[in-house]
C-alpha cells in the first residue's frame, strides 16, 4: 500500500515537472475558455520549503533615519526607520521592525545556550538563569509598541517613514519582570532597577521599581518567533509606553538598587527642564494617518479609506478623530480591533475626496483623557510668542498634517 | 539602616537555611556565587559604592590616552577624531555649563558616569580590557582636559572620584515619580 502511494506520488511529481515546463510560454492561447494561470512560478527549493520569503514584487525597505547612515564609519548601527506606509494592520513584520541604539551599536551574535540573565542587588535571592530556565517560568504574550525618542517630525521630511518610522509594534512573549523580582525577593529600599545589555557599551538604563513591578516584560519572542538580533536576541526588556532607550536589548543583567544610577543612557536622556524630562519619559497620546500620507498620489476623486495608527504610553487608545479640513471639524474614526494597552491601534475613516485641496489630520485620545495636540496647541500651552518656532518638548506627539493638492499628490504640511 | 545592619546576620542565616529547599516559588535558576556577582557587576552608582580599589592621575592618563588607542578615534587632543568629541567646545567660561555640549566628561552630573562608561565601553573594539588604575587615570585626564580638575597630579580613587563636583551636579531635571495610569505630566492636557 505504501509503495503504491509512493509510486503515484512520484508519477505526479514528474508529470507536474513536464507540464510545468510546457505550460510556460505555451499558455497564451488556450483552447478552452478558462482563464490563464500565473505567468510564472517560483521555483521550489529546499530553502523555500524551510523558510519562506516575500514576493519579488514586494520591495518595501527600512531606511537609515535622522541623517546618520547605518552602519556608520565604525560599523555601528544607529537609527533605522520602518516603512509604515507599506504596513497593513498593527503588527510590524519583524524583518521591518524599526531599530534604535544609543549612539550606535554593534549587533551581538549571541549563542542562546551560553546566554545568562543575572538578577541581583537589593534582593534576598540573587538568581542566574539560562534561557531554557527563563522559558520554564510562567509567560505572557502581549502586544506592545516601542518608540524611539528620535521619532520627531519636521517640515523637511517627506514621507511617513521619515516622520513616524521610528516606532513599531509586535506581539511579544516572555516573563513578567515582576515574576522575576518576586522570585528574587526585593528588599526594603529598592526603588530602582538597572537593566543592562551585553553589547559593546553594555547599554544600561535606570527604571523605577513602580514600573518594573507593573508591566515590564523580559521577552524572548516576538511575532511568534525568537526575538531578532536587531531587537535583542535572545532576550530583551520591554518597558511598555516608555521611550525606546529603556527597552534594553541583549539583556544580561538586572540590578536592583536604591537610587537612580545615572548610567550613560540615563545621562544621554538628561535635560535641564523638568517638564521636558517628564514628557520624554512616558510617551504621550499619538497617531498618524498612514493612508494617504506624504509622497502618495491619489488617482482621482471619489472614495478613500483613510487609515492610520494610534498609540499612547499612558494606556489604551480610547478614541481617534480625523479632520479633512485642517482641523475645523473633527469626526470619530472607526477603531479596528480591540485596543490594547501601550499598543498600536488601527483606525479608519470613510472619505469622499471632491478633488479640492485639503488637509488631513488625526488625533488620539487615550484612556487617561490625554489628547494629542497640534503644534499650535503646544505653542499656546507654553506661551510661545507668535512667529517663534514651536518647540515640542520631550517626546514629539504632535498631530501630523498631510496636505492633499488638487492634483492628488500628498505632502507633509508641517510648517 | 542601623537596625537593618544588626538584623543582617540573622537574615543571612535564615537565607542559607531556606536555600536548601529553594526559597523561590518556582525553584528555577541557580544562585550565583559572590565572585560571579562581582565579576558581572559593572554598574557604578553616583555614590561610587561599587568602585574598585586602584588609583590614577591625569598625568598618567595623558599617556594612556595615546597608548590605548583613544587618540586614534577621538583625536590626539580628544577634539578632532571621527568618534565623538571628548572636550568641551572653546566657548569661554559659561554661566550655564549645559552650553558646553553633550560631552560626557563635562556635562555628566557625576564623575562616576565617566568612569563607568570608559570602564564598560571603551576603547571601542577592546572594551573591558582597561585595568581599574587605567580607568582612574584616563577619567582624570578627560576631567582635566575639561577643566573639571585643574591639578594633573590629583589622585583619583574610590574615595576621591565620587566627591568630584561636576559643573552640572545640581543642574539637571529629575524625572517625576512614576505610577501606573497617570498622565505623563500633571496639569498638561496632552
Ligand atoms: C575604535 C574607535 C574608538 C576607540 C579606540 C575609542 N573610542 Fe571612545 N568612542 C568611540 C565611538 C564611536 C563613540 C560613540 C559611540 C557610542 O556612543 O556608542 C565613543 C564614545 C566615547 C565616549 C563618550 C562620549 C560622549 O560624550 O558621549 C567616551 C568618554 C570615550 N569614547 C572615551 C574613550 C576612551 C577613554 C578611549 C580609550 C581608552 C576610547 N574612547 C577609545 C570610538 C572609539
Amino acid at each position: 500500500m505504501g509503495s503504491k502511494k509512493q509510486n503515484r506520488r512520484e508519477f505526479l511529481k514528474q508529470g507536474a515537472a513536464i507540464a510545468g515546463g510546457a505550460a510556460i510560454g505555451a499558455a497564451s492561447k488556450s483552447a478552452s475558455a478558462q482563464l490563464e494561470g500565473p505567468e510564472r512560478y517560483i521555483h521550489g527549493s529546499d530553502d523555500m520549503v524551510a523558510y519562506g520569503s516575500r514576493s519579488r514584487f514586494v520591495t518595501s525597505e527600512r531606511i537609515p533615519h535622522g541623517g546618520r547612515h547605518s552602519p556608520d564609519t565604525f560599523g555601528l548601527d544607529f537609527h533605522i526607520a520602518t516603512p509604515l506606509q507599506d504596513q497593513y494592520g498593527v503588527i510590524t513584520p519583524s524583518s521591518l521592525f524599526y531599530m534604535g541604539t544609543t549612539r550606535g551599536s554593534y549587533l551581538p551574535d549571541i549563542d542562546p545556550e551560553k546566554h545568562r540573565l543575572m538578577i541581583h542587588g537589593l534582593v534576598d535571592n540573587p538568581l542566574l538563569f539560562t534561557m531554557d530556565e527563563l522559558k520554564r517560568l510562567p509567560s505572557v504574550t502581549r502586544m506592545h509598541f516601542v518608540e524611539c525618542a528620535g521619532n520627531r517630525a519636521n517640515s523637511r521630511m517627506t514621507s511617513v517613514q521619515e516622520t513616524h518610522g521610528m516606532t513599531s509594534n509586535a506581539e511579544w512573549t516572555g516573563v513578567l519582570l515582576s515574576t522575576l523580582l518576586e522570585e528574587a525577593g526585593v528588599k526594603e529600599g529598592a526603588e530602582w532597577i538597572v537593566a543592562e545589555g551585553i553589547e559593546e557599551v553594555k547599554g544600561a538604563s535606570s527604571i523605577p521599581m513602580t514600573k518594573a513591578m507593573d508591566d515590564c516584560l523580559l521577552c524572548y519572542a516576538m511575532n511568534g518567533e525568537p526575538v531578532r538580533p536587531q531587537q535583542g536576541f535572545p532576550l530583551r526588556l520591554l518597558v511598555p509606553g516608555f521611550e525606546g532607550i529603556f527597552n534594553v536589548k541583549w539583556l544580561r543583567r538586572i540590578k536592583v538598587v536604591d537610587q537612580y544610577y545615572m548610567t550613560y543612557n540615563d545621562y544621554g536622556h538628561l535635560t535641564q527642564d523638568p517638564a521636558t524630562a517628564a514628557l520624554g519619559y512616558q510617551i504621550g497620546p499619538k497617531s498618524v494617518i498612514v493612508h494617504p500620507s506624504g509622497g502618495m498620489q491619489l488617482p482621482g476623486t471619489g472614495y478613500y479609506q483613510v487609515s492610520g495608527l494610534a498609540w499612547s504610553g499612558g494606556g489604551k487608545v480610547d478614541r481617534v478623530e480625523v479632520t479633512t479640513d485642517g482641523g475645523q471639524t473633527w469626526f470619530d474614526a472607526e477603531i479596528r480591533g480591540e485596543p490594547q494597552a501601550m499598543a498600536h491601534t488601527l483606525f479608519a475613516f470613510d472619505w469622499e475626496w471632491d478633488g479640492s485641496e485639503c488637509e488631513l489630520q488625526s488625533r488620539c485620545i487615550d484612556e487617561l483623557g490625554q489628547v494629542q495636540p497640534s503644534r499650535q496647541e503646544i505653542g499656546e500651552f507654553w506661551n510661545t510668542p507668535p512667529g517663534e518656532r514651536i518647540r515640542v518638548r520631550g517626546q514629539d506627539n504632535s498631530i501630523q498634517p498631510w496636505r492633499i493638492h488638487a492634483d492628488g499628490s500628498v505632502h507633509n504640511a508641517i510648517i | 539602616m542601623r537596625l537593618f545592619n544588626l538584623l543582617l546576620p540573622v537574615v543571612m542565616l535564615l537565607g542559607i537555611a531556606a536555600h536548601a529547599q529553594s526559597p523561590t516559588k518556582y525553584g528555577v535558576g541557580r544562585t550565583p556565587s559572590a565572585e560571579e556577582i562581582t565579576a558581572w557587576d559593572i554598574a557604578i552608582a553616583p555614590t561610587g559604592d561599587e568602585l574598585p580599589a586602584g588609583s590614577g592621575t591625569a598625568d598618567l592618563g595623558a599617556q594612556l590616552f595615546l597608548e590605548k588607542g583613544c587618540a586614534g578615534c577621538h583625536g590626539t587632543n580628544g577634539t578632532d577624531g571621527l568618534a565623538p568629541r571628548l572636550v568641551k567646545r572653546d566657548v569661554g567660561i559659561l554661566e550655564n555649563p549645559w552650553g558646553y555640549g553633550r560631552i560626557l566628561p563635562i556635562r555628566s552630573p557625576y564623575a562616576t558616569t565617566v568612569w563607568d562608561y570608559i570602564n564598560r565601553g571603551m576603547p571601542l573594539g577592546a572594551e573591558g580590557t582597561l585595568s581599574p588604575d587605567e580607568v582612574y587615570s584616563i577619567t582624570a585626564y578627560l576631567l582635566y582636559l575639561n577643566d573639571v580638575i585643574t591639578d594633573d597630579q590629583m589622585v583619583l580613587n574610590q574615595d576621591t572620584l565620587p566627591k568630584i563636583k561636576m559643573p552640572n551636579q545640581d543642574n539637571w531635571a529629575q524625572v517625576p515619580d512614576w505610577f501606573p495610569n497617570q498622565p505623563r505630566l500633571q496639569d498638561y492636557p496632552f
